[in-house]
Protein backbone atom coordinates (compact mmCIF):
# COMPACT_ATOMS: atom_id res chain seq x y z
CA UNK A 1 0.00 0.00 0.00
CA UNK A 2 1.63 3.08 -0.95
CA UNK A 3 1.55 6.67 0.95
CA UNK A 4 1.76 9.56 -0.79
CA UNK A 5 4.41 11.84 1.47
CA UNK A 6 3.19 15.51 0.76
CA UNK A 7 6.51 17.05 1.21
CA UNK A 8 9.08 14.81 0.31
CA UNK A 9 6.84 14.32 -3.09
CA UNK A 10 7.06 10.74 -3.26
CA UNK A 11 4.77 8.17 -2.66
CA UNK A 12 6.62 4.92 -0.82
CA UNK A 13 5.20 1.35 0.46
CA UNK A 14 3.69 2.27 4.12
CA UNK A 15 5.03 -1.13 5.16
CA UNK A 16 8.16 -0.50 4.39
CA UNK A 17 8.11 2.91 6.01
CA UNK A 18 6.50 0.86 9.16
CA UNK A 19 9.17 -1.55 8.73
CA UNK A 20 12.67 1.18 8.38
CA UNK A 21 10.86 2.66 11.55
CA UNK A 22 10.58 -0.84 13.90
CA UNK A 23 14.37 -1.64 12.57
CA UNK A 24 15.82 1.58 13.71
CA UNK A 25 13.46 1.23 16.96
CA UNK A 26 14.65 -2.30 17.32
CA UNK A 27 18.25 -0.93 17.48
CA UNK A 28 17.87 1.68 19.51
CA UNK A 29 16.40 -0.26 22.04
CA UNK A 30 18.96 -3.12 21.90
CA UNK A 31 21.96 -0.56 21.96
CA UNK A 32 20.78 2.23 23.10
CA UNK A 33 21.42 4.78 20.46
CA UNK A 34 19.17 6.98 18.31
CA UNK A 35 19.35 5.53 15.20
CA UNK A 36 18.97 8.82 13.21
CA UNK A 37 22.68 7.37 12.02
CA UNK A 38 21.26 4.78 9.92
CA UNK A 39 17.76 6.07 9.66
CA UNK A 40 18.67 8.62 7.37
CA UNK A 41 20.93 7.22 5.07
CA UNK A 42 18.48 3.90 4.82
CA UNK A 43 15.65 7.05 3.95
CA UNK A 44 17.91 8.05 1.07
CA UNK A 45 18.27 4.15 0.15
CA UNK A 46 14.77 4.14 -0.77
CA UNK A 47 14.03 7.11 -3.04
CA UNK A 48 13.22 10.08 -0.63
CA UNK A 49 15.54 13.24 -1.31
CA UNK A 50 18.28 13.53 1.40
CA UNK A 51 17.44 17.06 2.74
CA UNK A 52 13.85 16.21 3.95
CA UNK A 53 15.40 12.81 4.95
CA UNK A 54 17.56 14.43 7.10
CA UNK A 55 14.70 16.95 8.41
CA UNK A 56 12.27 13.95 9.12
CA UNK A 57 14.27 12.38 11.08
CA UNK A 58 15.56 14.57 13.18
CA UNK A 59 12.03 15.82 13.87
CA UNK A 60 11.43 11.42 14.43
CA UNK A 61 14.15 11.42 16.48
CA UNK A 62 12.30 14.09 18.46
CA UNK A 63 9.83 11.43 19.83
CA UNK A 64 11.63 8.85 19.98
CA UNK A 65 14.16 10.70 22.52
CA UNK A 66 11.01 12.35 24.63
CA UNK A 67 10.58 8.51 24.92
CA UNK A 68 13.72 7.30 25.77
CA UNK A 69 14.25 10.39 28.59
CA UNK A 70 11.40 9.34 29.92
CA UNK A 71 11.91 5.81 30.97
CA UNK A 72 15.58 6.72 32.13
CA UNK A 73 14.21 9.72 34.71
CA UNK A 74 12.32 7.41 36.23
CA UNK A 75 15.45 5.54 37.10
CA UNK A 76 16.95 9.06 38.66
CA UNK A 77 19.36 8.51 35.34
CA UNK A 78 19.46 12.09 34.09
CA UNK A 79 21.76 15.04 34.88
CA UNK A 80 19.30 18.02 34.26
CA UNK A 81 22.51 20.12 34.89
CA UNK A 82 24.82 18.65 32.56
CA UNK A 83 22.09 18.32 29.81
CA UNK A 84 21.21 21.93 30.18
CA UNK A 85 24.96 23.19 29.69
CA UNK A 86 24.98 20.64 26.59
CA UNK A 87 21.63 21.92 25.17
CA UNK A 88 23.35 25.47 25.47
CA UNK A 89 25.93 24.64 23.21
CA UNK A 90 23.68 22.16 21.08
CA UNK A 91 21.46 25.29 20.54
CA UNK A 92 24.08 27.78 18.99
CA UNK A 93 25.40 24.37 16.73
CA UNK A 94 22.29 23.63 15.57
CA UNK A 95 21.26 27.16 14.66
CA UNK A 96 24.59 27.53 13.05
CA UNK A 97 24.30 23.78 11.16
CA UNK A 98 21.11 24.94 9.58
CA UNK A 99 22.86 27.97 8.25
CA UNK A 100 25.23 25.90 6.76
CA UNK A 101 22.89 23.50 5.29
CA UNK A 102 20.79 26.62 3.66
CA UNK A 103 24.09 27.41 2.11
CA UNK A 104 25.18 24.03 0.82
CA UNK A 105 21.85 23.32 -0.71
CA UNK A 106 21.58 26.79 -2.46
CA UNK A 107 25.58 26.13 -3.91
CA UNK A 108 24.19 22.48 -4.99
CA UNK A 109 26.53 20.69 -2.59
CA UNK A 110 24.25 19.49 -0.30
CA UNK A 111 23.62 16.45 -1.13
CA UNK A 112 27.46 15.65 -1.60
CA UNK A 113 28.11 17.10 1.77
CA UNK A 114 25.43 14.45 3.14
CA UNK A 115 26.83 11.57 1.48
CA UNK A 116 31.10 12.56 2.38
CA UNK A 117 30.37 13.10 6.20
CA UNK A 118 28.12 9.62 6.84
CA UNK A 119 31.10 8.19 5.00
CA UNK A 120 33.60 9.36 7.38
CA UNK A 121 31.27 9.03 10.37
CA UNK A 122 29.96 5.39 9.63
CA UNK A 123 33.32 4.41 8.48
CA UNK A 124 34.50 5.66 11.80
CA UNK A 125 32.02 4.26 14.19
CA UNK A 126 31.75 1.32 12.44
CA UNK A 127 35.86 0.73 12.51
CA UNK A 128 35.72 1.53 16.15
CA UNK A 129 33.11 -0.34 17.12
CA UNK A 130 34.16 -3.28 15.47
CA UNK A 131 37.90 -3.54 16.84
CA UNK A 132 35.97 -3.22 20.54
CA UNK A 133 33.82 -5.90 20.12
CA UNK A 134 36.69 -7.80 19.12
CA UNK A 135 38.28 -7.10 22.34
CA UNK A 136 35.87 -7.60 24.23
CA UNK A 137 35.25 -11.01 22.91
CA UNK A 138 39.03 -11.54 23.73
CA UNK A 139 39.36 -10.04 27.25
CA UNK A 140 36.24 -12.24 27.98
CA UNK A 141 38.82 -15.54 27.25
CA UNK A 142 41.46 -14.21 29.21
CA UNK A 143 39.94 -13.03 32.33
CA UNK A 144 41.90 -10.76 34.83
CA UNK A 145 42.77 -7.65 32.65
CA UNK A 146 44.03 -4.57 34.89
CA UNK A 147 42.13 -2.41 35.98
CA UNK A 148 41.84 1.52 34.42
CA UNK A 149 41.48 4.79 36.10
CA UNK A 150 38.28 6.62 35.90
CA UNK A 151 39.67 9.67 34.29
CA UNK A 152 43.32 11.35 33.85
CA UNK A 153 44.04 15.05 34.15
CA UNK A 154 45.33 16.87 31.22
CA UNK A 155 44.79 19.97 29.28
CA UNK A 156 41.44 20.09 29.85
CA UNK A 157 40.90 20.35 33.54
CA UNK A 158 42.72 24.03 32.79
CA UNK A 159 39.83 25.64 31.25
CA UNK A 160 37.88 28.31 33.12
CA UNK A 161 34.26 28.31 33.84
CA UNK A 162 34.55 25.38 36.25
CA UNK A 163 31.16 24.30 37.74
CA UNK A 164 30.09 20.99 39.99
CA UNK A 165 27.79 19.05 38.71
CA UNK A 166 26.30 16.82 41.30
CA UNK A 167 24.62 14.03 40.07
CA UNK A 168 28.00 12.84 37.46
CA UNK A 169 30.46 13.68 40.47
CA UNK A 170 32.34 16.01 38.00
CA UNK A 171 33.77 19.45 38.59
CA UNK A 172 35.12 20.56 35.08
CA UNK A 173 34.89 23.81 32.82
CA UNK A 174 31.30 24.34 31.07
CA UNK A 175 32.91 25.40 28.26
CA UNK A 176 33.39 21.55 27.80
CA UNK A 177 30.25 20.47 27.41
CA UNK A 178 28.96 23.78 25.35
CA UNK A 179 31.77 22.76 22.96
CA UNK A 180 31.04 19.53 22.71
CA UNK A 181 27.07 20.94 22.60
CA UNK A 182 27.75 22.73 19.29
CA UNK A 183 29.66 19.71 17.71
CA UNK A 184 26.64 17.84 18.13
CA UNK A 185 23.92 20.47 17.20
CA UNK A 186 26.17 21.53 13.66
CA UNK A 187 26.10 17.28 12.96
CA UNK A 188 22.58 17.18 14.16
CA UNK A 189 21.38 19.89 11.55
CA UNK A 190 23.30 18.63 8.81
CA UNK A 191 22.86 14.63 9.11
CA UNK A 192 19.59 14.37 10.58
CA UNK A 193 21.27 12.36 14.08
CA UNK A 194 20.92 13.37 17.80
CA UNK A 195 24.56 12.60 17.75
CA UNK A 196 24.41 9.94 20.77
CA UNK A 197 26.62 8.01 19.03
CA UNK A 198 29.46 10.95 19.72
CA UNK A 199 27.95 12.28 22.64
CA UNK A 200 27.80 9.22 24.64
CA UNK A 201 31.43 7.69 23.95
CA UNK A 202 32.61 11.82 24.93
CA UNK A 203 30.90 12.02 27.94
CA UNK A 204 32.12 9.00 29.14
CA UNK A 205 36.05 9.14 28.20
CA UNK A 206 36.34 13.15 28.00
CA UNK A 207 33.93 14.43 30.55
CA UNK A 208 34.38 11.47 32.40
CA UNK A 209 30.60 11.05 33.48
CA UNK A 210 29.62 7.58 35.19
CA UNK A 211 27.90 5.59 32.93
CA UNK A 212 24.47 4.98 34.05
CA UNK A 213 23.50 8.51 33.73
CA UNK A 214 25.06 9.08 29.96
CA UNK A 215 22.00 7.94 27.95
CA UNK A 216 19.73 10.03 29.69
CA UNK A 217 21.75 12.94 29.66
CA UNK A 218 22.65 13.09 25.89
CA UNK A 219 18.81 11.90 24.91
CA UNK A 220 17.93 14.93 27.04
CA UNK A 221 19.85 17.28 25.33
CA UNK A 222 19.03 15.57 21.94
CA UNK A 223 15.27 15.84 22.47
CA UNK A 224 15.77 20.16 22.50
CA UNK A 225 19.03 20.13 19.67
CA UNK A 226 16.29 17.76 17.34
CA UNK A 227 13.34 19.74 18.02
CA UNK A 228 15.28 23.14 17.17
CA UNK A 229 16.44 21.66 14.19
CA UNK A 230 12.97 20.23 12.61
CA UNK A 231 11.80 23.49 13.69
CA UNK A 232 14.33 25.91 11.59
CA UNK A 233 14.71 23.36 9.01
CA UNK A 234 10.70 23.59 8.67
CA UNK A 235 11.05 27.33 8.51
CA UNK A 236 13.92 27.71 6.62
CA UNK A 237 13.85 24.83 3.63
CA UNK A 238 10.57 23.47 4.34
CA UNK A 239 11.99 19.80 4.18
CA UNK A 240 10.15 18.30 7.29
CA UNK A 241 7.74 15.88 6.10
CA UNK A 242 5.44 15.39 8.99
CA UNK A 243 3.37 12.25 7.27
CA UNK A 244 6.84 10.57 7.25
CA UNK A 245 7.59 11.15 10.75
CA UNK A 246 4.49 9.85 12.07
CA UNK A 247 5.05 6.50 10.01
CA UNK A 248 8.23 6.02 10.96
CA UNK A 249 7.65 6.96 14.74
CA UNK A 250 4.50 4.10 14.72
CA UNK A 251 7.30 1.72 13.78
CA UNK A 252 10.29 3.16 16.02
CA UNK A 253 8.13 2.96 18.81
CA UNK A 254 7.01 -0.39 18.38
CA UNK A 255 10.48 -1.83 17.33
CA UNK A 256 12.00 0.07 20.39
CA UNK A 257 9.64 -1.89 22.81
CA UNK A 258 11.05 -5.50 21.47
CA UNK A 259 14.87 -3.88 20.73
CA UNK A 260 14.57 -3.46 24.81
CA UNK A 261 13.64 -6.86 25.71
CA UNK A 262 15.21 -8.93 23.29
CA UNK A 263 18.65 -6.64 24.35
CA UNK A 264 18.75 -7.84 27.51
CA UNK A 265 18.88 -11.60 26.93
CA UNK A 266 21.23 -11.37 24.20
CA UNK A 267 25.28 -11.59 24.79
CA UNK A 268 26.64 -7.71 23.90
CA UNK A 269 29.33 -7.82 22.19
CA UNK A 270 28.54 -10.47 19.61
CA UNK A 271 25.10 -7.76 19.19
CA UNK A 272 27.76 -5.26 18.94
CA UNK A 273 29.99 -6.44 16.19
CA UNK A 274 27.12 -7.36 14.03
CA UNK A 275 25.90 -3.52 14.25
CA UNK A 276 29.40 -2.16 13.77
CA UNK A 277 29.11 -4.74 10.40
CA UNK A 278 26.09 -3.44 9.54
CA UNK A 279 27.00 -0.29 9.96
CA UNK A 280 29.84 -0.51 7.79
CA UNK A 281 28.11 -2.06 4.88
CA UNK A 282 25.90 1.20 4.99
CA UNK A 283 29.18 3.69 5.15
CA UNK A 284 30.61 1.48 2.09
CA UNK A 285 27.55 1.40 -0.24
CA UNK A 286 27.59 5.46 0.41
CA UNK A 287 31.20 5.55 -0.43
CA UNK A 288 30.98 3.18 -3.57
CA UNK A 289 27.81 5.60 -4.95
CA UNK A 290 30.11 8.41 -4.50
CA UNK A 291 32.74 6.97 -7.01
CA UNK A 292 30.58 5.43 -9.64
CA UNK A 293 29.68 7.45 -12.50
CA UNK A 294 26.30 8.60 -12.15
CA UNK A 295 23.56 7.09 -14.91
CA UNK A 296 23.01 10.91 -15.74
CA UNK A 297 25.54 13.65 -15.82
CA UNK A 298 23.19 16.50 -14.69
CA UNK A 299 20.72 16.98 -12.24
CA UNK A 300 18.08 19.93 -12.02
CA UNK A 301 17.02 21.72 -8.85
CA UNK A 302 13.79 23.20 -8.37
CA UNK A 303 14.08 26.81 -6.77
CA UNK A 304 11.64 27.17 -3.85
CA UNK A 305 8.71 29.24 -4.48
CA UNK B 1 -9.47 27.21 5.21
CA UNK B 2 -11.22 25.37 3.44
CA UNK B 3 -9.33 24.42 0.04
CA UNK B 4 -12.49 24.63 -2.26
CA UNK B 5 -12.82 28.13 -2.67
CA UNK B 6 -9.32 28.70 -3.47
CA UNK B 7 -9.52 25.83 -6.16
CA UNK B 8 -12.66 27.30 -7.49
CA UNK B 9 -10.60 30.67 -7.60
CA UNK B 10 -7.57 29.61 -9.55
CA UNK B 11 -10.38 27.63 -12.01
CA UNK B 12 -11.99 30.83 -12.15
CA UNK B 13 -9.14 32.96 -13.09
CA UNK B 14 -7.62 30.55 -15.63
CA UNK B 15 -10.95 30.52 -17.37
CA UNK B 16 -10.50 34.54 -17.86
CA UNK B 17 -7.68 33.50 -19.22
CA UNK B 18 -8.99 31.15 -21.76
CA UNK B 19 -12.50 33.09 -22.35
CA UNK B 20 -9.57 36.36 -24.18
CA UNK B 21 -8.79 33.72 -25.97
CA UNK B 22 -4.86 33.08 -27.53
CA UNK B 23 -2.61 35.99 -26.52
CA UNK B 24 -1.48 37.15 -30.55
CA UNK B 25 -3.68 34.19 -32.27
CA UNK B 26 -6.13 34.25 -34.42
CA UNK B 27 -10.03 34.39 -33.04
CA UNK B 28 -11.22 31.40 -32.22
CA UNK B 29 -14.65 32.09 -34.09
CA UNK B 30 -14.18 29.81 -36.37
CA UNK B 31 -11.76 26.52 -36.52
CA UNK B 32 -11.40 24.81 -33.40
CA UNK B 33 -13.62 23.81 -30.61
CA UNK B 34 -12.56 21.58 -27.15
CA UNK B 35 -12.35 20.74 -24.13
CA UNK B 36 -11.30 18.19 -21.32
CA UNK B 37 -12.77 15.77 -19.95
CA UNK B 38 -11.83 17.04 -16.40
CA UNK B 39 -10.12 20.30 -15.50
CA UNK B 40 -8.80 18.98 -11.98
CA UNK B 41 -6.18 16.19 -11.39
CA UNK B 42 -6.59 15.53 -7.75
CA UNK B 43 -3.58 14.09 -6.10
CA UNK B 44 -4.22 11.99 -3.22
CA UNK B 45 -2.70 9.88 -0.50
CA UNK B 46 -2.54 6.86 -3.85
CA UNK B 47 -1.54 9.18 -6.47
CA UNK B 48 0.51 6.82 -9.25
CA UNK B 49 -0.85 8.98 -11.88
CA UNK B 50 -3.88 10.15 -13.98
CA UNK B 51 -4.86 11.45 -17.55
CA UNK B 52 -7.10 13.50 -19.01
CA UNK B 53 -9.34 13.35 -22.24
CA UNK B 54 -8.96 16.27 -24.97
CA UNK B 55 -12.15 16.26 -27.31
CA UNK B 56 -13.93 18.44 -29.75
CA UNK B 57 -14.60 19.49 -33.18
CA UNK B 58 -12.85 21.31 -36.02
CA UNK B 59 -14.61 23.67 -38.37
CA UNK B 60 -13.66 23.26 -42.18
CA UNK B 61 -10.63 20.27 -41.57
CA UNK B 62 -7.34 20.60 -40.60
CA UNK B 63 -4.82 19.17 -38.14
CA UNK B 64 -4.61 19.80 -34.73
CA UNK B 65 -1.97 20.47 -32.07
CA UNK B 66 -2.00 20.42 -28.01
CA UNK B 67 0.39 21.52 -25.85
CA UNK B 68 0.29 20.86 -22.32
CA UNK B 69 2.54 23.44 -20.20
CA UNK B 70 2.63 23.06 -16.42
CA UNK B 71 3.21 26.59 -14.27
CA UNK B 72 7.11 27.77 -15.18
CA UNK B 73 9.88 27.15 -12.27
CA UNK B 74 13.05 28.47 -11.91
CA UNK B 75 15.43 25.64 -12.21
CA UNK B 76 19.30 24.91 -12.15
CA UNK B 77 20.60 22.57 -13.69
CA UNK B 78 24.05 21.19 -12.35
CA UNK B 79 26.33 18.85 -14.13
CA UNK B 80 28.75 16.27 -12.57
CA UNK B 81 32.28 16.51 -12.47
CA UNK B 82 35.07 14.04 -11.36
CA UNK B 83 36.60 15.99 -8.29
CA UNK B 84 39.27 13.33 -6.22
CA UNK B 85 37.73 10.70 -7.17
CA UNK B 86 33.96 11.62 -6.65
CA UNK B 87 31.63 12.80 -8.22
CA UNK B 88 30.50 16.50 -7.63
CA UNK B 89 27.97 18.67 -8.64
CA UNK B 90 30.77 21.24 -10.83
CA UNK B 91 29.15 23.62 -13.39
CA UNK B 92 25.45 25.12 -12.92
CA UNK B 93 23.39 26.96 -15.43
CA UNK B 94 20.27 28.66 -14.04
CA UNK B 95 17.46 29.04 -16.30
CA UNK B 96 14.30 31.63 -15.12
CA UNK B 97 11.26 30.39 -17.47
CA UNK B 98 11.34 26.65 -17.27
CA UNK B 99 8.06 24.97 -17.61
CA UNK B 100 7.61 22.34 -14.71
CA UNK B 101 5.62 19.69 -17.67
CA UNK B 102 5.03 19.93 -21.27
CA UNK B 103 3.74 17.40 -23.32
CA UNK B 104 2.41 17.70 -26.77
CA UNK B 105 -0.17 15.78 -28.70
CA UNK B 106 -1.02 16.08 -32.66
CA UNK B 107 -3.00 14.17 -35.48
CA UNK B 108 0.15 13.81 -37.27
CA UNK B 109 3.58 14.54 -36.83
CA UNK B 110 4.35 17.77 -36.20
CA UNK B 111 7.06 18.38 -38.49
CA UNK B 112 4.85 17.40 -41.61
CA UNK B 113 1.78 19.80 -40.22
CA UNK B 114 3.86 22.99 -39.31
CA UNK B 115 6.54 25.13 -40.40
CA UNK B 116 9.08 26.16 -38.10
CA UNK B 117 8.29 29.38 -37.80
CA UNK B 118 4.48 28.91 -35.75
CA UNK B 119 6.18 26.13 -34.23
CA UNK B 120 8.87 28.50 -32.86
CA UNK B 121 6.28 31.33 -31.95
CA UNK B 122 3.45 29.06 -30.35
CA UNK B 123 6.13 27.15 -28.69
CA UNK B 124 5.42 24.18 -30.34
CA UNK B 125 7.83 21.13 -28.87
CA UNK B 126 10.57 20.84 -26.40
CA UNK B 127 13.12 22.37 -28.80
CA UNK B 128 11.00 25.85 -28.98
CA UNK B 129 10.96 26.18 -25.51
CA UNK B 130 12.69 29.51 -25.29
CA UNK B 131 14.46 28.73 -21.79
CA UNK B 132 16.28 31.76 -20.71
CA UNK B 133 19.67 31.50 -18.82
CA UNK B 134 20.69 33.76 -16.32
CA UNK B 135 24.09 35.56 -16.51
CA UNK B 136 26.89 34.57 -15.80
CA UNK B 137 26.58 31.84 -18.73
CA UNK B 138 27.83 32.09 -22.01
CA UNK B 139 25.72 31.30 -25.11
CA UNK B 140 27.46 27.85 -25.41
CA UNK B 141 27.06 26.77 -22.03
CA UNK B 142 23.14 27.73 -22.30
CA UNK B 143 22.44 25.69 -25.10
CA UNK B 144 24.52 22.59 -23.99
CA UNK B 145 23.11 23.13 -20.26
CA UNK B 146 19.34 23.44 -22.04
CA UNK B 147 19.96 20.05 -23.79
CA UNK B 148 20.63 18.15 -20.86
CA UNK B 149 17.43 20.08 -18.80
CA UNK B 150 15.19 18.97 -21.76
CA UNK B 151 16.57 15.37 -21.68
CA UNK B 152 16.86 15.04 -17.59
CA UNK B 153 13.36 16.23 -17.67
CA UNK B 154 12.08 13.65 -20.83
CA UNK B 155 13.61 10.79 -18.68
CA UNK B 156 12.03 12.00 -15.63
CA UNK B 157 8.27 11.66 -17.50
CA UNK B 158 8.04 15.49 -17.31
CA UNK B 159 8.89 16.34 -20.83
CA UNK B 160 7.48 14.64 -23.73
CA UNK B 161 9.65 12.41 -25.44
CA UNK B 162 7.42 11.97 -28.53
CA UNK B 163 3.98 14.03 -29.42
CA UNK B 164 1.04 12.05 -28.26
CA UNK B 165 -1.69 10.97 -31.03
CA UNK B 166 -4.75 13.01 -31.59
CA UNK B 167 -7.21 10.61 -33.69
CA UNK B 168 -10.04 12.20 -35.63
CA UNK B 169 -13.54 10.25 -35.53
CA UNK B 170 -14.85 11.39 -38.66
CA UNK B 171 -13.47 13.83 -39.69
CA UNK B 172 -14.25 16.66 -37.62
CA UNK B 173 -14.47 15.28 -34.16
CA UNK B 174 -10.44 14.44 -32.56
CA UNK B 175 -9.74 13.32 -28.94
CA UNK B 176 -6.81 12.48 -27.62
CA UNK B 177 -5.74 11.01 -24.04
CA UNK B 178 -3.14 12.92 -21.73
CA UNK B 179 -1.47 11.20 -19.74
CA UNK B 180 0.68 12.27 -16.42
CA UNK B 181 2.67 10.81 -14.40
CA UNK B 182 2.96 10.29 -10.60
CA UNK B 183 5.31 12.76 -10.19
CA UNK B 184 3.43 15.71 -11.81
CA UNK B 185 4.14 19.40 -10.15
CA UNK B 186 1.27 20.52 -9.15
CA UNK B 187 -0.21 24.22 -10.23
CA UNK B 188 -2.27 25.45 -12.68
CA UNK B 189 -1.61 24.07 -16.60
CA UNK B 190 -2.68 26.06 -19.86
CA UNK B 191 -3.74 23.88 -22.52
CA UNK B 192 -3.16 25.27 -26.08
CA UNK B 193 -4.96 23.76 -28.90
CA UNK B 194 -4.24 24.65 -32.22
CA UNK B 195 -5.76 24.44 -35.21
CA UNK B 196 -3.00 23.88 -38.32
CA UNK B 197 -3.52 24.25 -42.65
CA UNK B 198 -1.53 24.52 -44.66
CA UNK B 199 1.90 24.58 -42.23
CA UNK B 200 0.62 27.88 -40.10
CA UNK B 201 -1.55 28.07 -37.38
CA UNK B 202 -4.98 29.09 -38.16
CA UNK B 203 -7.04 28.87 -35.07
CA UNK B 204 -6.61 28.16 -31.22
CA UNK B 205 -7.95 28.04 -27.97
CA UNK B 206 -6.47 27.55 -24.24
CA UNK B 207 -8.41 25.56 -21.31
CA UNK B 208 -7.29 25.32 -18.09
CA UNK B 209 -6.16 22.50 -15.71
CA UNK B 210 -5.67 22.72 -12.12
CA UNK B 211 -3.19 19.60 -10.36
CA UNK B 212 -3.67 19.99 -6.99
CA UNK B 213 -3.35 18.19 -3.73
CA UNK B 214 -6.30 17.08 -2.36
CA UNK B 215 -7.39 15.74 1.46
CA UNK B 216 -4.73 16.02 4.33
CA UNK B 217 -1.81 15.79 2.10
CA UNK B 218 -2.63 18.92 0.46
CA UNK B 219 -3.26 20.74 3.92
CA UNK B 220 -0.16 19.49 5.42
CA UNK B 221 2.04 20.95 2.21
CA UNK B 222 0.12 23.84 1.79
CA UNK B 223 0.33 24.67 5.57
CA UNK B 224 4.15 23.90 5.43
CA UNK B 225 4.63 26.49 2.24
CA UNK B 226 2.10 29.23 3.79
CA UNK B 227 2.96 28.90 7.57
CA UNK B 228 6.47 27.59 8.07
CA UNK B 229 7.10 28.72 11.64
CA UNK B 230 3.91 27.15 12.72
CA UNK B 231 4.34 23.58 11.18
CA UNK B 232 7.87 23.48 12.12
CA UNK B 233 6.13 23.80 15.65
CA UNK B 234 3.30 21.59 15.65
CA UNK B 235 6.18 19.36 14.04
CA UNK B 236 8.02 19.53 17.11
CA UNK B 237 4.95 19.14 19.54
CA UNK B 238 2.88 16.42 17.48
CA UNK B 239 6.78 14.34 18.01
CA UNK B 240 6.43 15.50 21.66
CA UNK B 241 3.15 14.21 22.40
CA UNK B 242 3.83 10.70 20.02
CA UNK B 243 6.84 10.20 22.28
CA UNK B 244 5.60 10.46 25.82
CA UNK B 245 2.07 8.60 24.58
CA UNK B 246 4.02 5.80 23.64
CA UNK B 247 6.47 5.50 26.86
CA UNK B 248 2.62 5.59 28.76
CA UNK B 249 1.65 1.91 28.55
CA UNK B 250 5.70 0.95 29.71
CA UNK B 251 5.25 3.06 32.85
CA UNK B 252 5.49 0.27 35.29
CA UNK B 253 8.50 -1.39 33.34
Amino acid sequence: MDIYLPIAEVSLDVFVLLGLGAVVGFLSGVFGVGGGFLLTPLLIFIGVPPAVAVASSANQLVGASVSGVLAHSRRGNVDFKMGFVLLVGGLAGSALGVLLFTWLRRVGQIELTISICYVLMLGTLGFLMAIESVRAVLRQRRPGGVRRKLHQHNWMHGLPLKTRFRRSKLYISALLPIGLGVIVGILSAILGVGGGFLLVPAMIYMLGMPTQVVPGTSLLQIIFVAANVTFLQAYTNRTVDAVLTLVLLIGGVLGAQFGTRFGTRLRGEQLRFLLAMMVLAVAAKLAYDLTIRPPSLFVITTELT
Amino acid sequence: MSRQPRLALALRAALGFAVLGLAGGPACADGVTADLSSHLIAITSGFSGASVVLFGATEGGGDIIAVVRGPEREMTVWRKGKVAGIWVNAESVTFSNVPSFYTVAASQPIEQIVAPGPAALYRIGTGNLKLQAKPPATPEEAARFNEALIATQQREGLFAVDAGKIAFLGGRLFRATISFPANVPTGTYIVEIFLVRDRDVVSGQTTPLVVSKVGLDAEVSDFATREAAGYGAIAVVAAVVAGWLASLPFRGV
